[in-house]
C-alpha cells in the first residue's frame, strides 16, 4: 500500500487497527526532565502522541522542541501547529525544520484565542486558517512546493491531520467544515472532547452516509474527568465543550474520592463503543496533565499490547 | 464610518499641562456622528479643561473651532492664520485628522484626543460596532454580505471555528459569531453551496501587511 508519510500512525490505520493515540503537553519553561517523565507513561500505550502548540494560549517550550525529546524518548509525535502565532512563512519554515528532524505527522489547528492566555494583548497572527494550512501542508508534500510557488529541495511528507468539533454550532453545518478539511487534503481528524454521544453518534452517521468516513480517519477525542470540578469546569468555561447533565450527575453520584475512578469508567466505556462504530478509525485520549495515568487507561480500555506495524 | 471614542481626559492633560493657548479643534465628519469629536465634543472637552486649569490656579486661555473635515486641506486652510497663535492644538479628529494637521501646521504641537477605533457603523444610539478592517481586497460577494476579516475574532476564512457557541463567538457571549451570520445568510439566499467552496488563502499585500497603502486614479486627476 503506498504511504503518504510512513508515520506509524497511518500504517497503524491503513493495515486496519484501532489506533490508540496520547497527548503530551510542553513544560512551562525549559525542564526537558518533566517532559521525559511525562513520555514515559506514554511509551508503548499509545501510537502516536500529540504535542501541543501553546494550548489555550498559554506560552510553553515550542511544540517541535519537545517533540524532538518526544522522538528521543522512543514515542511518535504529532506536531501541532496553530495559526494564531505565525505566519505562513514561519509556518513553511517550521514545517521543514519539523520533518528533517523526525516528525511525520502534522495536527493544523486555528488555535484558541490569544485572550484567553496569559498574553491576552498579544497580536494574533491569523494570516490563514486551518483549512489554509492543511491544503499548504498538502501543496508542500505532493506538489513539491512552497506557498510561493519555488520548488522545494527534498519536500516534507507528512501525514496530515485536522480537528473537528462535532459539539459546536451550527451544528448541522460541522460536517460540511470536515467536508471542507478532507477537499483540502486531511488524512486523519482528531476531535474534540467528546462527552455528549448522542451529538457523536449523530455527526459519524452523517460522516457515513456523505461518504466522509471513507476518505479519512476520524480519531474520537477522549478525556477522562478528573473530578466533578473539572466536569463543571469544561461544563461552564471551556470554548467548544458540550458536557451533558448526565456525566455531571454520574461523577455526583460517587464518592470525591471515586471520581477519578468514575471518570475511567466513563471513558473506558466510550471507547468500547468507538471501537464498535461505523466510520470511527480510532481514539486519542488526551489526559490533560494526567499522563501517568494512561497506562492505567489503556489497560482499562482494552487496547494494549498496541500492535507492531 | 471611521468610529473614535475619547480618550481619558487626564491623557490630554498630560499633553498641554505646560501650554498657555490651546485650541480644541473638532471634525464635523464622522466624529461627529458617533459623538467623539464633534462641536459637543470639543465644548466638553475645552470646558473640562478651563476647570481643571482653573482649579490648579493657572491662566490658560482654550479655543474652539470645529471644522467642516479635517482630511481635507481646503477646510484646515481655515485656521491658516490663527494656528500660530496657539502652543498646542487638540484635535477631535481621526488619526487621519490628527496627521493632516500635522502635516500643514508644522511649529504648533498637535495632540490627539480621540483613539481612532475602526470603521463600522451606529448600531443604535451609543453603541457602534465593527464592520471592515479596509483589507483592500473586498470578499463581501461570496460570504453573503457578512465579512470574517473584520467580524471573526480569528478572521477564519473557512468558519466557523470549534469555539462557536450559540451562534456566538469563543472571545464574548455578547459577539455574534461571525460565520453563524454567513451561514444564516447564505441559507436564507439559498447558496449554501457556496459556504462548501473553501476560501483560498488570502493576498494580505493590500492589507497592512504590503506598508502604507494608496489609491492612485489618473482618471480623476486634473
Amino acid at each position: 500500500m503506498e504511504m503518504k508519510s510512513g508515520s506509524n500512525l497511518e500504517k497503524m490505520l491503513r493495515a486496519g487497527h484501532f489506533a490508540f493515540t496520547g497527548e503530551l503537553g510542553p513544560p512551562r519553561g525549559t525542564n526537558v526532565e518533566a517532559v521525559r517523565e511525562k513520555a514515559a507513561f506514554l511509551k508503548g500505550n499509545v501510537d502516536m502522541v500529540n504535542i501541543t502548540d501553546n494550548q489555550t494560549a498559554m506560552v510553553r517550550m515550542s511544540s517541535w522542541a519537545a517533540a524532538i525529546i518526544a522522538i528521543e524518548e522512543g514515542l511518535e509525535p504529532n506536531y501541532q501547529m496553530v495559526c494564531r502565532d505565525r505566519n505562513r512563512l514561519a509556518m513553511q519554515a517550521d514545517i521543514l525544520g519539523a520533518y528533517a528532524h523526525g516528525m511525520r505527522n502534522i495536527l493544523c489547528l486555528s488555535g484558541d484565542h490569544q485572550q484567553f492566555g496569559d498574553h491576552p494583548n498579544a497580536k494574533g497572527v491569523y494570516d490563514i486558517d486551518s483549512i489554509q494550512l492543511i491544503g499548504l501542508v498538502k501543496k508542500m508534500r505532493d506538489e513539491g512546493k512552497f506557498l510561493g510557488g519555488a520548488e522545494i529541495d527534498t519536500p516534507p511528507k507528512f501525514f496530515i491531520g485536522g480537528a473537528a468539533n462535532p459539539f459546536a454550532e451550527p451544528l448541522e453545518w460541522r460536517v460540511y467544515r470536515l467536508a471542507k478539511k478532507i477537499t483540502a487534503g486531511v488524512d486523519f481528524i482528531q476531535t474534540q472532547c467528546i462527552y455528549n454521544m448522542d451529538i457523536m453518534r449523530k455527526w459519524v452517521k452523517q460522516a457515513n452516509e456523505m461518504g466522509l468516513t471513507d476518505k479519512v480517519f476520524i480519531l474520537a477525542g477522549v478525556t477522562p474527568m478528573k473530578s466533578l470540578g473539572m466536569a463543571r469546569y469544561m461544563k461552564a468555561k471551556v470554548p467548544g465543550m458540550d458536557v451533558p447533565d448526565e456525566i455531571i450527575k454520574r461523577l455526583q453520584g460517587v464518592d470525591r474520592k471515586k471520581q477519578a475512578d468514575e471518570g475511567i469508567n466513563i471513558a473506558c466505556e466510550q471507547i468500547e463503543e468507538f471501537k464498535e462504530m461505523k466510520g470511527v478509525a480510532g481514539v486519542h485520549l488526551m489526559a490533560i496533565e494526567w499522563e501517568h495515568k494512561v497506562p492505567e487507561i489503556a489497560e482499562r480500555a482494552k487496547v494494549l499490547p498496541r500492535p507492531e506495524v | 464610518m471611521i468610529v473614535a471614542d475619547k480618550k481619558p481626559v487626564e491623557e490630554i492633560i498630560d499633553y498641554v499641562t505646560d501650554c498657555k493657548n490651546i485650541l480644541v479643534l473638532g471634525c464635523n465628519e464622522c466624529v461627529t456622528v458617533c459623538e467623539a469629536g464633534g462641536k459637543k465634543e470639543v465644548e466638553v472637552l475645552a470646558s473640562t479643561l478651563r476647570m481643571c486649569f482653573l482649579n490648579q490656579g493657572t491662566e490658560v486661555s482654550i479655543d474652539e473651532i470645529t471644522l467642516e473635515r479635517q482630511c481635507d486641506h481646503e477646510y484646515l486652510e481655515e485656521i491658516r492664520d490663527v494656528a500660530d497663535r496657539y502652543d498646542a492644538i487638540i484635535s477631535l479628529a481621526c488619526g487621519v485628522g490628527v496627521q493632516f494637521m500635522a502635516e500643514k501646521y508644522h511649529s504648533v504641537p498637535i495632540y490627539p484626543g480621540v483613539n481612532t477605533c475602526f470603521l463600522g457603523a451606529t448600531e443604535k444610539r451609543g453603541l457602534w460596532t465593527e464592520r471592515c478592517q479596509a483589507c483592500g481586497n473586498c470578499m463581501l460577494a461570496i460570504t453573503g454580505g457578512i465579512c470574517p476579516v473584520s467580524r471573526c475574532a480569528k478572521r477564519i476564512l473557512n468558519g466557523p471555528c470549534g469555539g462557536s457557541s450559540n451562534g456566538k463567538c469563543e472571545i464574548n457571549k455578547d459577539l455574534d459569531c461571525a460565520w453563524q451570520l454567513i451561514i444564516d445568510r447564505l441559507k436564507a439566499l439559498d447558496r449554501l453551496e457556496d459556504y462548501e467552496k473553501i476560501c483560498s488563502i488570502k493576498d494580505w499585500s493590500t492589507d497592512r501587511a504590503g506598508g502604507p497603502r494608496k489609491v492612485v486614479r489618473e482618471d480623476v486627476q486634473s
